[in-house]
Parts: structure tokens; C-alpha cells; sequence
């Protein structure tokens, strides 16, 4: 069947079956969009900005387990598009984006939008393609899905110039690919699984340290076997909240910056750790110097072996796919007679006990007449009973929603954890939105970061998404207030933000519902509100205490162990 | 192996690639991303057009070296890596030299690129261009022998390597 490159673009999509596609019109896909007029599998979102176009394929990834796909024009399209997607990149999300580029006679020619995508895009993204050539779009966007979801997954950018669009050739869709030069690894050496196993055995003070490889490889179930049987405690990266359910005994909660006082201290004193699909980043350890001075034996499973020995020194690596490996070892544990040594575990376990009964998450709601936000993060879980989809922006509000919203089910936390991109919320949610019509999505956020993506309410308005904004507004740029209060001598430069606009009227404006709170007994009201207008979007604007810090705290650079609990310890 | 040493070795890595557009900006990019040295660089396509080669000569610690080579592997086009520095390997470059040569220097200059095995591929009657193949202490040597003020320019294309005996790197 002969078509044209536009035909082949949407067919390709078709092939792929893709349902919802993200994007924004401009001059050089302007074939591809008439290809997508003419017909309604692929259904188009109209985003306000192309940045918000990669958030929402975003959140549309990590709340499934499929590719997220976007299609943005040449020029302002594509750099407009880079946040997004080096925010994917960071956070290892299966992504396609499409981006139209100037005609092929015309690049080179400083073209008007005219920009060099490929070599803007090159360093986040996992790949990325120019087709110079009508023939090979059908295999180049089959081995950009390919590429994309599978591995450690990330995205995959095409671009197209615009004569190839409208070019003509026979179309035949590859029904598989293979690329020489790409073979991940996804069984797990047996050799290396037999150490670990050994080592996790023999432990006298072991701790199970998962990240955002366990969500992205659907590979909860299995570490929720594996914990349980070995009865070790797990904590959970910031990426990987939900990947053990957060209410259960033996989940410690997420360790970090902001990482809870027990999983801190269990992570740097435990005499075996098994870390799976996360790395060790500077956020979760602090420094790896103060890390090392503690001696504890590493195994790391991970699917890149480029996280592995990176910034912490590992006796077991393991390569492959954490399901695969995680199974192989669960399959190894149930062949072995051995059981771990019960009375040291017993006496960690303990000390854990002791560490937890710290209570570092503690607050005082009752003391003032301010709302503090951690007790809307807490009345948000009860009111939604856990089970909601939750976006967040970057700042104090997302720490708290990692903090006090306890995720039980993996993919239900969607945030920007690695770029740290603020604007990821409420697009993220779009996409969260559309994958799971009927389920209740909340996006926490500050009146910051909402205000880096706010046309998006927009976009909710068209495609009639009932996304709960749930805004923690202290009037600061919280997380700079915090670092400023206690780094910089209570020198807020430029962390106030003056001349906010009336959010609720805001939200009205928009055509949503929108709800100030200034008491913290019309907060869970406000929620319940909000929740039972299953239709409509509602703008919750929550004025909370501005004065509130994030705790515990370890400051940048230090160890994981020098926490500050609270005010008190400053 | 102490993990973060600051022992700073000298490192040759070869690897293939696609030969495709952009492979090499790939490379490239990946090395200032990261902040690691590139010394040298030299690459071609290899007898199947569909490749190239590439030599990579640059420094770091050995958990600076054993990242380079993991990130080089996670590259989708490239194929395949190996430090040759690992084992018994061959390196060469090459150096084109254009040299005053007038009057006694003349004869010095033909004498030199004797002794150091270079031949005289360029001659005016006030110019030579000596060619020199050889490992980079071999040209720096012969460099130095020279007066440095009958230099008028000088080109290395930078080192190739290869791994001695049986040790090959191919697809």
C-alpha cells in the first residue's frame, strides 16, 4: 500500500496502539495533523504548551506500563518540548515524541523554526532519530518504541522533516525489530544471585533499598514475596514509593533527604543491603564518603550496569531486569532449606523499632489556628482512602505528599523526581487523567509550580478531566524559603512571592470549580467536597502555615545519619 | 582496588560503531557531559562501510575509566568497547611535519627523519614535509630533536590502537 509519510506517522501509531497522543499543531507537521483529521484511533490532545504535552504523555507512562507519546513542531515546538523531556529522561520513562522539522533542503539554512532538535535533544534522551528519508519512518518510529520501553526505558525522539511527510512509499509495518548494537541484559547471572542469596541469608542487619526500577519494571509483587519471606525491612526511594505497600510493618518509609529517621539510620548501619532498581543518587545517601565509612556489603540488581559501582562501590552486581532477577532469587530461596538468622534479626529489628518510635514525621495540627500542610497531605490519603492517583510539582509539597500520603500500590505516585521539574503536576495529571477515566487523580502543588503550567487548566476544561488540584499555598517558593532560613541567615531574596492571583476565581475563570480554605477545620470538608464532584475539576487553594519546613533534613553533602528532626535540632 | 583513587591512568579505548550521522557527536557529547578527558580521538569506517572504529585515548581513575566504558556501552549506536590498555596492545599515530630547511639544515633535517624512520613526502627548495608513524613518545621524541624554530606546523592525527595476537575486536 503506497502512502504518504503522514499516513505512514498515524498508521505507525495505529500499529503501536497508541489511544492518546499529545500534542500541539505547527507549520511543519502540518501533514501529519491533517492525516490525524481524517481519522479516530489515534484521539488527539491539545495541550496549551509543548512542555505540557511531554508532561501529560509522561504521567500517561508512569501511570501505566506503556509508552507515552507526543508530537510537537520544529523550532520553538521541540525546545519548548526539551524540559519534558529531559524530565523522562531523568526519571527513566518510556517515551516516543515526534517532532516536526523543517524541510529537508532547508535544514542547515537557519530555516525559520528551524532549530537543530537532534542535537539539542541528544543528551536527554535515549535516542533519537532524523528521517531523511520517506522509507524509513515505518522501522525508525518501530525502533523508537522498541528502544523506548524496553531496558532501562527513556524516551526516544523522531524527527521528520516536512517533504518527508508528504512523500510517497510503499507502507509495511515491522512487526518486530532488532538493533545489533542494543542487547540489555535481562536474566540475572545465577553465580551472582547465589552470592547475593548467601549474603542476604548470613545477614545480621539487613535492609532492602528499592527505587523507581521496581515500579517501571512492574516488579512489585515479586519484592513484596521476597521482603516478606526474608522478613527483612524495605524502604523506598522517593521514585519508588509504592513499590512496597507503605502500610505495611515491615516498610520503614522513604529514606533520603527527606527520608524518614528509621530507614536513614537503617540504611547507613545495616551489615547487608540489597538495592534494587535505584542508585544510590546524591538525594538518597548524601555523601558517599560518610556512606563508606560505615562497612556493609552491597548488592545491586539494576538493568543499566552503568548505576551500578557509580557513586557507591558494590560487592554483588547483578544486571538485568529486576522482575526477572527478583524472581530467579525468590525461585533460589525456595530451593534452599536455609532460613535467615532469626535471633539477629530479631534484635535489628528491635533497634528499628527504637529508631521509628521517634515518631520524626510527628506535627502539631491543633496548636494554631494555621493549617499545616502535612495535615492536608494526611487528610487527602484518608479522604481518597489511599487509593488515589497523586501528581505533585517540586518543593516542600512534594516531599510532604511523599511523606504523608502512604502509597500502598505502585504507579499511583507520579513526580519529578530526578530533574526535579516544576510544572510537571497538573499536566502529569492530564495524562494520569486519561489513562484512568473514572479514578480519582489528585495533583499536590504549590502556587509556584502551578503557575509554571497553569494554561493546562485549559486543556482539563476541553477534555473534561476531573482532576483535584490540591494547592499548598504559603506565599513562598518553599523549598528556597527553607534552604534560605537555614543556610542563608533568614535572607529570603526572592523566594516571596507578591501579587498571587485569586486561584479559586482563577480555576472559576477556566470553567472549574474553585475553593479557598483558611481554616484548618474546612480542610477535610473542602476535600470531600472536591472528591464527590466525580465530573469537574476543582481547584482546592489552601492556605497553609508559611512557615513550615520539611523534616527530617539532610542537608546536602552531609551523611545520612546527621538529620535534623525538627526546628529544635537548627 | 580502593574505590575513588585519584590515581590518574592514561587509558586507550577502541570501540565500533554504527556509522551513522550524529555517532560520533554522540561520543563526543557523552565525554563533556560527564566531564571526562578526551586526550585523543581518531575514527573511520572500517572494511564493512556500515561501521567505524574509533580510538579513544583518555585518562581518570579506574572507576572513572570503568564508568567511561559502561556509558560508551549504553550508546545504542554503539556496538562494542574494549580498553586496550587492559592488555598487550599496539599504538600508533601519525605526525606530518613541515620543516624550514635551507642551508646545513637541510641535510640535519633528512638526517633526522632517517634516524627516526620518517620519510620526506614534500620538498621545496626552502621546505620538507616529513611524514613519521609511531607511538606518541616516538613523535613527541622527535619533535624535541628538532629545532623548534624550523617548525612551521605540525599535524598528529592522534593514536589508532590495536590489541597484539588473537585479542581482536570485531562485530
Amino acid at each position: 500500500m503506497v502512502l504518504t509519510g503522514a499516513e505512514i506517522v498515524i498508521r505507525c501509531l495505529q500499529e503501536e496502539k497508541v489511544d492518546y497522543l499529545f500534542g500541539y499543531p505547527g507549520g511543519a507537521v502540518l501533514y501529519i495533523y491533517d492525516e490525524l483529521f481524517k481519522q479516530d484511533k489515534v484521539r488527539h490532545v491539545l495541550v496549551r504548551h509543548e512542555q505540557a504535552a511531554i508532561h501529560a504523555a509522561d504521567g500517561y507512562a508512569r501511570s501505566t506500563d506503556k509508552v507515552g507519546v507526543a508530537l510537537v513542531t520544529s523550532g520553538p515546538g521541540a525546545t519548548n518540548a526539551v524540559t519534558g523531556i529531559a524530565t523522562a529522561y531523568c526519571d527513566s520513562i518510556p517515551m516516543v515524541v515526534i517532532s516536526g522539522q523543517v524541510p529537508t533542503a532547508a535544514i542547515g539554512q537557519d530555516a525559520f523554526q528551524e532549530v537543530d532538535t537532534v542535537g539539542i535533544t541528544r543528551p536527554c534522551v535515549k535516542h533519537n532519530f532524523l528521517v531523511r528519508d520517506v522509507r524509513d519512518i515505518a522501522r525508525t518510529i518501530k525502533k523508537a518504541f522498541f528502544l523506548a520501553r524496553t531496558g532501562r526505558p527513556g524516551p526516544v525522539l523522531v524527527d521528520i522533516p516536512k517533504d518527508i511527510t508528504a512523500q510517497k512509499c510503499e507502507f509495511d509495518y515491522p512487526q518486530s525489530v532488532s538493533i545489533r548494537s542494543y542487547n540489555p541484559v535481562l536474566k540475572g547471572h545465577q553465580g551472582q544471585i547465589k552470592k547475593a542469596l548467601q549474603l542476604l541469608l548470613e545477614a545480621k542487619r539487613p535492609m532492602i533499598y528499592t527505587g523507581g526500577g521496581v515500579v517501571l519494571g512492574d516488579a512489585s509483587d515479586k519484592l513484596a514475596t521476597l521482603v516478606r519471606k526474608l522478613g527483612f525491612p524495605c524502604t523506598n526511594t522517593l521514585m519508588g514509593l509504592g513499590g512496597y505497600p507503605a502500610t505495611d510493618r515491615q516498610y520503614v518509609g522513604m529514606l533520603g533527604m527527606h527520608g524518614t529517621y528509621e530507614a536513614n539510620m537503617g540504611m547507613h548501619y545495616c551489615d547487608v543491603l540489597l538495592a534494587v532498581g535505584a542508585r544510590f543518587d546524591d538525594r538518597v545517601i548524601g555523601s558517599p564518603a560518610h556512606f563508606a565509612s560505615e562497612p556493609r556489603k552491597i548488592i545491586h540488581i539494576d538493568i543499566d550496569p552503568s548505576s551500578i559501582s557509580k557513586r557507591v562501590k558494590v560487592d554483588v552486581p547483578i544486571v538485568g531486569d529486576v522482575g526477572e532477577v527478583l524472581g530467579e532469587m525468590l525461585a533460589a530461596l525456595d530451593a534452599t532449606t536455609e532460613k535467615p538468622d532469626q535471633e539477629s534479626l530479631a534484635g535489628w529489628w528491635k533497634q528499628i523499632e527504637e529508631w521509628r518510635r521517634r515518631d520524626c514525621l510527628k506535627f502539631n495540627q491543633s496548636d494554631s489556628g494555621l493549617i499545616k500542610p502535612q495535615y492536608v497531605i494526611q487528610k487527602l490519603w484518608e479522604v481518597t482512602g489511599g487509593d488515589a492517583f497523586v501528581t505533585s510539582d517540586v518543593g516542600q509539597h512534594q516531599m510532604w505528599a511523599a511523606q504523608y500520603y502512604k502509597f500502598d500500590k505502585p504507579r499511583r505516585w507520579v513526580n519529578s523526581g530526578g530533574l526535579g521539574t516544576m510544572g510537571f503536576g497538573l499536566p502529569a495529571a492530564m495524562g494520569v487523567q486519561l489513562a484512568h477515566p473514572g479514578s480519582p487523580v489528585a495533583c499536590v502543588t504549590g502556587e509556584a509550580s502551578i503557575q509554571m503550567n497553569i494554561q493546562e487548566l485549559s486543556t482539563c476544561k476541553q477534555f473534561r478531566l476531573p482532576i483535584k488540584v490540591v494547592m499548598l499555598n504559603n506565599r513562598y517558593l518553599g523549598m528556597v524559603r527553607q534552604w534560605q532560613e537555614i543556610f542563608h541567615g533568614n535572607r529570603y531574596s526572592e523566594s516571596y512571592m507578591d501579587a498571587l492571583p485569586d486561584f479559586a476565581r482563577l480555576a472559576e475563570a477556566y470553567g472549574h470549580v474553585g475553593i479557598r480554605v483558611d481554616q484548618p477545620g474546612d480542610v477535610e470538608g473542602a476535600l470531600r467536597e472536591a472528591f464527590k464532584r466525580k465530573s469537574e475539576l476543582v481547584f482546592l487553594d489552601i492556605q497553609v502555615d508559611q512557615t513550615e519546613n520539611v523534616y527530617p533534613m539532610v542537608q546536602g553533602g552531609k551523611g545520612l545519619t546527621d538529620m535534623i528532626l525538627s526546628a529544635e535540632d537548627l | 582496588m580502593k574505590f575513588h583513587n585519584d590515581t590518574s591512568m592514561r587509558h586507550v579505548i577502541s570501540l565500533v560503531i554504527e556509522n551513522e550521522s550524529g555517532a560520533l557527536s554522540r561520543v563526543s557529547g557523552l565525554f563533556s557531559a560527564r566531564g571526562y578527558n578526551i586526550e585523543s580521538l581518531t575514527v573511520a569506517p572500517t572494511e564493512d562501510a556500515s561501521l567505524s572504529r574509533m580510538t579513544i585515548v583518555t585518562s581518570g581513575s579506574d572507576d572513572i575509566v570503568e564508568q567511561i566504558t559502561k556509558q560508551l556501552n549504553k550508546l545504542v549506536e554503539v556496538v562494542k568497547v574494549v580498553d586496550l590498555s587492559e592488555s598487550a596492545h599496539i599504538e600508533r599515530e601519525l605526525m606530518l611535519v613541515k620543516v624550514r630547511a635551507t642551508g646545513k639544515d637541510r641535510d640535519e633535517m633528512k638526517r633526522l627523519a632517517d634516524i627516526f624512520r620518517g620519510r620526506i613526502i614534500d620538498v621545496t627548495d626552502t621546505t620538507y614535509v616529513i611524514e613519521l608513524t609511531g607511538t606518541q613518545a616516538k613523535l613527541d621524541s622527535f619533535v624535541g630533536a628538532i629545532d623548534a624554530g624550523l617548525i612551521l606546523e605540525t599535524v598528529r592525527s592522534g593514536i589508532c590502537g590495536v590489541g597484539r595476537g588473537e585479542r581482536v575486536l570485531k562485530v
